[in-house]
């Protein structure tokens, strides 16, 4: 299983990004109203979506941590954060490119744009956290609580379009949006997905890896519950 | 260990909080060096700025809130390092004391602080920046109480996970700014209101924000500190 992900996905997922942009800037027709430069939509909306997911994703190994405490749910709690991380970075980087011949500016203190900043520089403080603590069971539980604290800002950023009508648009639905643009979205999103799944592994098996080298001794090894190899009187 | 109901929960609090305010009253350090540092970051934005006293003036509330929480991350690093030395934490936590309670009696002990600093600061902020408090007295206790809850709730939490971190003093700042925002932006928004009037009603509003970040956050570090602080 994880050796068909490791090795049979990469390849699917830059056919699909390969196949998705190619029928968003070739197929697909331009917007009415910017033309061209709205076909960054097809790279902008997934990376944030999968932005979205990943750190989902890293809120529930937090929640999941504290209470059955694993080195696995840690490790894919850090995998997340990361991959999570990165996809915002991208995200917002498309955003502001372009915000510029829309907008006319690159940056505006919209709210979607300003919890955006947020969630991004609370996420840095998260991965910096990682950094700063020696003790592997201490940084664990101690990333899960921030982990925690930090999600709250993932719903204020989907809401933050409805609750406060500025220029960043509201969320489209299919419904409202032309086929032949739904398609080539979803496409690229599926790429995106299967690229964030692609990345977690690996930085996952590295993160674990970085833990069993860490926590450390033979003995240790076979025990995945930090307090068991605490009572084992192996810590 | 049976945990003590809500009776026993508020006397520890009030317990821990009586010790670390007569540690306080006792030394009078941290609120000194809170005040002077504070006052200080006021001088500077009125010197960064220039003599302009229409701006100064009219982002007064502003300039109010960074001064406290550029103070406040002096005072939350503070409020755990008095427990790190002899290791007293161990000590309470072995007393035992509810770690809740422990949560509690910071977190309020750091608002009192916060409170405090905050009415001093405001005086000093008429004098040098020329604002008149129009809406009165009611309001800006409100705004000031609400905020420095907002502020110390969060910064408990995290002023526990970073005095034991290598890097405790960059760390504290990177993980409380940007959580800290929301609260930031309603407080100085709410304060400029009571300084300058309040025509279109807004002020509710702010406060409505702010409670319901105090109710997440404190909720959150209610429940979360415990582990934070177990070994």
């Amino acid at each position: 299983m994880g050796k068909f992900f490791r090795i049979a996905l990469p390849p699917i997922a830059l056919g699909l990004l390969v196949w998705g942009h190619y029928i968003g800037l070739a197929v697909a027709p331009p917007d009415r109203e910017m033309g061209d430069v709205q076909r960054i939509m097809y790279a902008h909306v997934p990376a944030v979506w999968i932005a979205m997911v990943a750190l989902t994703l890293n809120f529930i190994c937090s929640v999941t941590y504290l209470f059955k405490p694993s080195w696995k749910t840690d490790a894919l709690a850090e995998a997340s954060a990361e991959v999570g991380l990165l996809f915002g970075a991208v995200g917002v980087l498309l955003g502001a490119i372009w915000g510029r011949p829309t907008w006319g500016v690159y940056w505006t203190w919209d709210p979607r744009l300003t919890t955006a900043a947020i969630l991004l520089v609370a996420y840095m403080g998260y991965m910096a956290l990682r950094r700063f603590v020696e003790d592997a069971e201490k940084r664990a539980v101690w990333s899960a609580v921030v982990g925690i604290i930090a999600a709250v800002d993932l719903p204020i950023i989907w809401f933050s379009v409805k609750w406060w009508r500025s220029l960043h648009q509201v969320q489209s639905s299919p419904k409202t949006v032309d086929p032949a643009m739904v398609f080539p979205l979803r496409i690229s999103a599926f790429a995106f997905l299967a690229f964030m799944i692609v990345f977690l592994i690996y930085r996952y098996r590295i993160a674990l890896h970085e833990r069993q080298a860490e926590v450390a001794l033979p003995e240790a090894l076979p025990t995945d519950d930090p307090a068991s190899r605490r009572s084992a009187g192996v810590a | 260990m049976k945990r003590p109901g809500p009776i026993g929960l508020l006397r520890t609090t009030g317990v821990l909080l009586g010790k670390d305010l007569l540690i306080e009253w006792r030394t009078r350090a941290r609120l000194n060096a809170l005040i002077f540092f504070a006052l200080a970051t006021l001088l500077l934005f009125s010197f960064a700025l220039g003599p302009d006293t229409k701006l100064l003036e009219r982002n007064a509330g502003g300039y109010l809130w960074l001064a406290i929480l550029f103070a406040s991350t002096l005072a939350l690093g503070e409020s755990f390092r008095v427990e790190q030395e002899n290791a007293c934490l161990d000590g309470l936590r072995l007393a035992p004391a509810d770690a809740r309670a422990i949560f509690l009696s910071k977190a309020l002990g750091n608002t009192m602080l916060l409170v405090v600093l905050g009415g001093v600061l405001i005086p000093a902020m008429v004098a040098l920046y020329g604002v008149k408090v129009v809406l009165g007295a009611g309001p800006l206790l409100g705004t000031l109480v609400l905020g420095c809850m907002a502020l110390a709730a969060p910064g408990t939490v995290y002023a526990a996970i970073s005095s034991n971190a290598r890097a405790r003093d960059v760390l504290l700042p990177l993980l409380l700014f940007p959580l800290i925002v929301p609260a930031l932006l309603a407080s100085a928004k709410a304060m400029m209101l009571v300084l300058q009037g309040d025509p279109m009603n807004q002020l509710n509003s702010w406060f409505g924000l702010l409670t319901g970040f105090n109710l997440i956050y404190w909720g959150l570090g209610f429940a979360l500190f415990p582990r934070v602080i177990e070994d």
